[in-house]
């Protein structure tokens, strides 16, 4: 059996009482695309955190394939191939879109430079292609608060792929997004990926972008995984109907 | 030992409770506006130059000597009613919600302009009026004189100090300047008048600067860069404590009055570097001072 | 670049004094002090407030007339030169640890620092001279020597040509990912972070050089007057330092120039018909241009002119 890109076993951690991941056991293989599903509070967004380094778990490891990076910073995380968007877009609300992805760029193919400049054409080159593939060409030259919820779900999300990772991590991609746009958007996120081999853990609440992109479905509650199977299986099993999904 | 170690105590703790009148008006309106006030230091001088002035008039009107102690209290009032609205109304209101440096930039013009106005009321010689403290006098204890004054200003500190705490957690006025801590945007959506708030809590902290200022004249006189001296030192104290933290000023400008008073006694070139060390050292082993709170980030 | 301004700029710094000689000793501080808000500028684009860059200003100044009095070196260049390594290296070690910190807090370790040197400075009076500070002697120029007047000339030429390497310079540096980085610091570091770069490593880099830039100022400054003074590190010091910064406009690199010849003209003015009220005309004049200029006076052509000034 092949080596799993991302093996998390018996992640635990709490906050001021609260158990936000109780013994969490994951594996995601190359080229997978997972979703976690889940109530509220369940701890997705926790789990996602304590897999970039943002939170330190109390107990259990998080290996990149053969790599332990449990108590590695969000930085070296980052360079070892693991992006993450947000559930709110986090960008640099000074710079324009085309900006920050220029940033993102550099930050994969030479940021310690003092003396040449960001925005250089083979940057550009690369930018341009990365926000004409999802659609934001036309509105690069905007700052981020200038556009709408959706476009920023996307440009945050198009900065974590300008890092060219192995597995990008989402944060309900899709929420914040009305709901004609949704699925042209992961459709061509989830293109996107899958043409860079890129492997994609999110979280997300809407069954059918669930049904439609996920290769396997994680179903969370109480800090750690329930249930998980095809999202054929998980979405027709009337356990998870009843107390995940809310359809009886 | 112990008996050079006492009045080097007293000495220190008179100097901490000068300090933290003046340290803790300024983190008192940094916890509550949010702005670090470069001109507080300047309060603390014209309190002190009117309290100097009131006596010196006092005195030369043939009044009874004893009036200058009330001639202190209302020098601070006049201080603080003057400038306290005045400041907070006309110039502090514009920079809300601007950035820090704006805000900061602002209290420092102020500051400039108060620093030649000083000079152009006060002229540019240095006065002293020490009658309060003569007039109380110096008691022995243990073979050793201690003056009065210093007592009492050790007193009025520890009355403030309380008064405080007990105006903040118990009156109308010092529960909504805690809500307005906690959370501005919630109180203003619970109808505080959250300008009143600013407004009455900008006039105290001028009150209480301008107070540490006049008490203190009687000991150390008046003369121009007072205020510059004062506010870089007041605000080392309430770094040290934790800005925004009332005990916290009252801990740091105890420590800091007592480590000064041993350094001029042992080391007298250390003297002015003490509060900065003090602040240094406490800063990097507790960034938000001794008593402050941190704000985690969520993502 | 902006080319046009800033080489409008410098011919307009390099005529006046033709016409008003004594203009030329103003311009000659007012450079000097510049480029140590230049400093400042810098850091307030990442957020951060340095209350107490007075503290390199004075290392500056200060390494420069040790080098002069103690190491007996006389070239002006290496004198400046000394002033920038002592001041760059002081500025990493004391960076290590600041940069951890943010905002206010930032602001002052920073004011603590310069005050511990002032200290230093006042109180030493066998090595620092104390507050008589030290005489700093005419130095020479690539083994010429010149009397006082003739090496004013000479040092205000040569600082217009360093003017101009700096402001191209630290333009450069401010489109590379560098330096546009410090405003991303600003606006979402955690960002950052997840790009997998170090901010830490970003605003030690700014800081360094901001302390550099301020060390060139002040061993200009202080062979400028001929005399170093411990006042040079107190903390109206710094704050004098983010005025001309803010004044000017931390947008661009020639904004804290502007600023500093903007103030040390009205200084000189008011030197001459009210010298008595010197802080409060500067007290007034920056509540005006932070009232109706927020890009300070940077901005002024644009708003004159009525074109949106890009806020990068």
């Amino acid at each position: 059996m092949t080596q799993p890109l991302l093996k998390v076993s018996n992640l635990k951690v709490a906050f001021d009482g609260v158990t936000a991941a109780d013994g969490a056991n994951v594996t995601i293989a190359e080229n997978e695309f997972v979703a976690i599903i889940g109530p509220n509070g369940a701890g997705k967004t926790t789990f996602l955190n304590l897999c970039t380094g943002y939170v330190r778990p109390s107990a259990g490891d998080v290996f990149l394939r053969d790599r332990n990076i449990t108590r590695l910073t969000p930085r070296a995380i980052t360079r070892l191939g693991i992006a993450r968007a947000f559930q709110l877009p986090q960008l640099f609300t000074d710079h324009s879109i085309f900006d920050n992805v220029l940033l993102a760029i550099a930050a994969r193919r030479g940021f310690w430079q003092a003396l040449t400049p960001l925005d250089r054409d083979s940057y550009r080159e690369e930018a341009q292609q990365l926000l004409e593939l999802v659609g934001l060409a036309k509105v690069a030259a905007f700052r981020s608060t200038e556009l709408s919820e959706g476009m920023r779900k996307l440009a945050d999300i198009v900065l974590a792929m300008a890092l060219k990772p192995q597995l990008l991590l989402m944060d309900e991609p899709t929420s914040g997004v009305s709901s004609d746009e949704k699925f042209d958007i992961m459709e061509t996120i989830v293109r996107a990926l899958r043409a860079e081999k890129v492997a994609a853990l999110f979280v997300e609440h809407d069954m059918e972008i669930v049904r439609r992109y996920a290769d396997r479905v994680l179903v969370w509650n109480a800090g750690r995984v329930m249930a998980e199977g095809t999202p054929e299986d998980i979405l027709n099993d009337p356990y998870v109907r009843e107390n995940v999904v809310g359809v009886v | 030992m112990l008996q050079a170690f006492i009045p080097l105590l007293v000495d220190g703790l008179a100097n901490a409770a000068v300090i933290f009148f003046v340290a803790v008006g300024l983190t008192l309106v940094f916890s509550v506006l949010h702005i670090l006030n470069v001109a507080h230091g300047s309060f603390y001088a014209i309190g002190a130059y009117v309290a100097v002035s009131l006596s010196l008039w006092l005195l030369a009107a043939g009044l009874p000597p004893v009036l200058t102690f009330p001639a202190l209290l209302l020098s601070a009032a006049a201080v603080a009613a003057l400038f306290g609205p005045l400041i907070e109304r006309t110039f502090l209101r514009w920079t809300y919600g601007k950035p820090e440096a704006v805000q900061i930039l602002v209290t420092f013009a102020i500051f400039l302009i108060l620093e030649d106005l000083q000079r152009l009321v006060f002229g540019v010689q240095s006065f002293y009026q020490d009658t309060p403290m003569q007039l109380l006098g110096s008691i022995t204890i243990g073979g050793i004189m201690y003056l009065n004054y210093q007592l009492l200003l050790i007193v009025l500190a520890i009355v403030v100090l309380v008064g405080l705490r007990i105006l903040i957690n118990n009156s109308r006025m010092g529960k909504l300047m805690v809500a307005v801590v906690t959370d501005r945007e919630v109180a203003q959506t619970l109808g505080v008048r959250t300008d009143r708030v600013f407004m009455i809590a900008f006039t105290i902290g001028v009150f209480l600067a301008a107070l540490g200022g006049a008490l203190a004249s009687p000991t150390s006189g008046v003369a121009p860069g007072l205020g510059a001296e004062t506010m870089v030192l007041a605000f080392a104290v309430a770094a040290i404590g934790g800005l925004g933290q009332i005990e916290g000023a009252a801990l740091a400008a105890v420590i800091v009055g007592v480590a000064r008073a041993l350094a001029i006694y042992f080391v007298p070139e250390l003297d002015v570097v003490v509060p900065y060390l003090v602040m240094l050292l406490v800063l990097l082993v507790r960034p938000y001072g001794l008593f402050g709170r941190v704000q985690a980030r969520r993502v | 670049m902006r080319i046009l301004p800033t080489l409008l700029f410098l011919a307009i710094v390099a005529a006046l004094p033709i016409a008003v000689p004594w203009l030329q000793f103003v311009f000659t501080l007012a450079l000097a002090h510049g480029l140590a808000a230049l400093g400042v500028a810098l850091l307030l684009r990442a957020g951060l407030i340095s209350l107490g860059h007075a503290t390199y200003y004075a290392l500056g100044a200060y390494a420069a007339a040790f080098l002069s009095r103690s190491v007996g070196v006389t070239d002006f260049f290496v004198l400046i030169a000394g002033g920038i390594l002592v001041a760059a290296a002081a500025g990493v070690l004391i960076g290590l640890f600041m940069v951890r910190y943010r905002s206010i807090f930032f602001g002052m370790l920073n004011l603590a620092v310069s005050m511990i040197l002032f200290a230093f400075l006042a109180k030493f009076y066998g090595l620092t001279g104390g507050t008589d500070g030290i005489r700093v002697s005419t130095p020479t120029v690539f083994g010429a020597a010149f009397d006082r007047k003739t090496f004013g000339d000479v040092l205000f030429y040569s600082l217009l040509v360093i003017i101009a390497l700096v402001t191209f310079g630290v333009t450069r540096y401010l489109r590379s990912p560098m330096g546009e980085a410090l405003s991303a610091v600003h606006t979402n570091e955690v960002r950052l972070e997840y790009l997998g770069i170090s901010v830490n490593r970003v605003l030690l880099s700014a800081y360094t050089l901001s302390a550099a830039l301020a060390g060139l100022g002040g061993a200009i400054g202080g062979i400028a007057i001929g005399h170093v003074v411990p006042e040079m590190a107190y903390w109206t010091g710094s704050g004098h330092l983010v005025l001309v910064a803010v004044l000017g406009g931390i947008g661009g690199v020639l904004g804290p120039l502007i600023g500093s010849v903007f103030l040390e003209l009205v200084h000189t003015l008011a030197a001459g018909y009210a010298s008595d009220v010197w802080n409060l005309i500067v007290g007034v004049t920056l509540l005006f241009v932070i009232f109706f200029l927020p890009q300070g006076l940077y901005g002024l052509p644009a708003r004159l002119f009525g074109r949106k000034e890009a806020a990068k």
